[in-house]
């Protein structure tokens, strides 16, 4: 559906007649109407707004996430631990009620769950787009043994279970910055988790740009810019990269969901970031410990999660299409 | 035949040694004290002095990698715990017990997993993926291409308690998962993996839905089916005979791969329903920083998708003639 609609507006002219657009700008006309597209981007954007605004909302609703209320105020909380009022104890006061046994906030909670999920996610995305970039391009630009030597690395990078990679691979670079017997502190868990998802994560595109360099490489305009003696920083920066923002752009859009997911499994299975510290995956692990007598405290994370990554994977799709109306999915 | 399978093997082999080597370094190299870091969370003066005799640590560390790496062909000794034999993974520590033995007893959860889900989702991913591919642009298309975006959005861990809390809890339809030898007891080894089956499979149908459709649509476009249609052959004889050996062979590929990562523990659905398999054993092993435990698991994961690998390019080549093995 969005094929068609992006084909009929790319061929036909436009009233005005003879103007000329930018590729980017003709990009973004075939974007803006295609309306699942404009629909995702803007509930994602509201997720990066919501995030970004999290001690704002915290501040005007006048709680928050690190505050147990409900050890404050025993009334708040039944016998069992669990919510004394019904759905999770959501009432007037708490939104979207208050966790089990702490009592803590879940709005404000979830709210700045977003935040710090969507921080690291997009953290990790743009530097394992960078080290993918860069090593991409030089495999394939420089070809020969260099290249050989990277695609073997990445060959063995994407031949395992990244997940089992993400898991293992926590302890020993968590040793590299805390001593046996110390506590963790949540900054060095962060560092090393955007650490360890960078290195395991950069060579699907790594590997995609390789490729799409060696095709360019044989290109004219390209053995022109060698003939005339352009360096090859000139090259690569000038001549290649702007070919490259399509696959680059797409590869972003692909990853950020998936990183999300996955820092958010990390912490679900214990060795991402715990509990208290706001996290999607520290929610719902949080959420499943309780979900069997009241699933109120799941669905919102939950729900939330499916939502956002949903709207990002539409998007994807629609940016893909506005790039590169050629392709079909 | 012979000679593919030959030069894979060793293909394989070296693949093996450099993962485990590297994986050995950055395990032993790297933290302040191994043996500190082997003997987990709860370490007892006694436990540590006994691991520091056995893993070596005055030792080089290319040294310590020969003696874990030549205890896998000729077993190990270990002083004040006895003999481990061949193939011998190491000892944990932690757990005071041989890690193969531990890996075998894990590994029958983890294989009832990823083989009932694979039935599952190779029956409906493909199935629908087939329906869609061949009533492409109609409603079926529309309908599984959206469905599977969706479900390709949703994750296990949010998506295997909501169908518990439906399925299990509230209504009682189907059993809590549970894991019970398929030799002991193949009714309730059935009944207690259901629902995992059931979530696993419902996420990996996606992909192979959209696999499938993408597969196929290509390949119907083919010269050689439109040759097939033009000398007189029914739609349904070209689509069975021709067209489906084509389209399956790259969803071959990626089934061999997928089981491979599979069988080496699917560490988010057996923690979300409880199983204790591969999976949970890795995670635990982190949490406990149980090493020799964890290398033992990559090493066996590793070689689970090494030999799928191989096993699926010859299958590969049985599929599809055009295939050689070279």
């Amino acid at each position: 559906m969005t094929d068609e609609s992006a084909e009929k507006s790319s061929t036909s002219p436009d009233s005005k007649g003879t103007e000329t657009r930018s590729p980017g700008q003709l990009a973004w006309r075939r974007f803006k109407r295609d309306r699942t597209g404009v629909i995702s981007a803007i509930i994602v954007i509201a997720f990066f707004v919501v995030g970004l605004a999290a001690p704002l909302i915290a501040k005007l609703y006048g709680k928050d996430p690190y505050t147990t209320y409900g050890l404050n105020d025993p009334s708040l909380l039944g016998d069992n631990g669990l919510p004394a009022a019904p759905n999770g104890g959501i009432n007037s006061e708490f939104w979207f009620g208050i966790d089990p046994q702490l009592g803590r906030d879940v709005f404000t909670f979830l709210w700045y769950s977003i935040r710090n999920s969507l921080l690291i996610a997009t953290g990790i995305t743009i530097l394992a787009m960078i080290v993918g970039v860069a090593v991409g391009i030089t495999a394939g630009y420089l070809g020969g043994k260099t290249d050989w030597f990277l695609g073997r690395v990445m060959d063995i990078l994407l031949a395992f279970p990244q997940q089992l990679f993400f898991v293992a691979f926590t302890p020993v670079v968590l040793a590299l910055f805390v001593g046996d017997n110390e506590n963790t502190p949540t900054s060095l868990i962060v560092v090393s988790l955007i650490l360890l998802l960078v290195v395991f994560g950069w060579a699907s595109v790594g590997r995609l740009l390789r490729g799409q360099v060696l095709a360019l490489r044989e290109r004219e305009y390209v053995e022109a810019a060698k003939v005339t003696g352009a360096s090859p920083a000139r090259i690569i920066f000038k001549e290649l990269l702007p070919n490259l923002w399509t696959p680059i752009l797409i590869q972003g859009t692909l990853m950020l969901p998936a990183m999300v997911s996955t820092e958010a499994g990390l912490a679900f299975l214990g060795v991402g970031l715990q509990d208290p510290t706001p996290d999607w995956g520290v929610m719902i692990g949080y959420a499943t410990q309780w979900y069997q007598d009241d699933i109120t405290l799941l669905m919102f994370p939950g729900l939330a999660m499916v939502i956002f990554v949903l709207a990002f994977n539409l998007l994807g799709d629609s940016v893909r299409d506005a790039l590169d109306p050629k392709t079909k999915r | 035949m012979l000679r593919f399978l030959v030069r894979r093997f060793l293909g394989a082999a070296i693949t093996l040694l450099i993962i485990s080597a590297v994986t050995f370094m950055l395990f032993y190299a790297v933290p302040h004290d191994p043996a500190r870091m082997a003997c987990g969370k709860v370490c007892t003066p006694d436990t540590l002095e006994l691991i520091r005799r056995n893993m070596g640590i005055d030792e080089s560390l290319p040294l310590q990698y020969w003696h874990w790496l030549s205890g896998i062909f000729v077993g190990r000794d270990y002083t004040g715990i006895g003999r481990c034999d061949a193939p011998c993974l190491g000892y944990s520590f932690v757990n005071h017990e041989s890690v193969l033995a531990t890996v075998q007893d894990r590994f029958p959860t983890t294989a009832s997993l990823a083989l009932g889900s694979s039935v599952v989702f190779l029956i409906f991913g493909i199935g629908a993926g087939m329906l869609a591919a061949v009533k492409q642009g109609k409603a079926v298309d529309k309908i599984a291409s959206s469905a599977s975006l969706i479900a390709s959005s949703m994750q296990i861990y949010f998506v295997g308690p909501v169908a518990l809390y439906l399925l299990v809890y509230t209504t009682h339809i189907l059993d809590q998962p549970s894991y019970t030898p398929f030799t002991e007891n193949p009714a309730a080894w059935f009944s207690g993996l259901l629902v995992p089956w059931l979530v696993l499979a419902l996420i990996w149908t996606a992909n192979y839905t959209r696999m499938t459709r993408s597969q196929l649509v290509e390949t119907l476009s083919e010269d050689y089916v439109r040759t097939a249609r033009a000398k007189g052959l029914s739609r349904r004889t070209v689509f069975f005979r021709f067209a489906w050996r084509g389209a399956m062979g790259p969803i071959v590929t990626i089934f061999g791969i997928d089981m491979g990562v599979l069988l080496g523990g699917a560490m988010i659905t057996e923690k979300t329903f409880s199983l204790q398999g591969l999976g949970m054993l890795a995670v635990k092993s982190v949490i406990n920083n149980d090493l020799p435990m964890l290398l033992g698991v990559m090493i066996v994961t590793a070689a689970f998708v090494v030999f799928a690998n191989i096993i699926v390019d010859a299958v590969y080549a049985l599929i599809d003639p055009r295939i050689r093995l070279a």
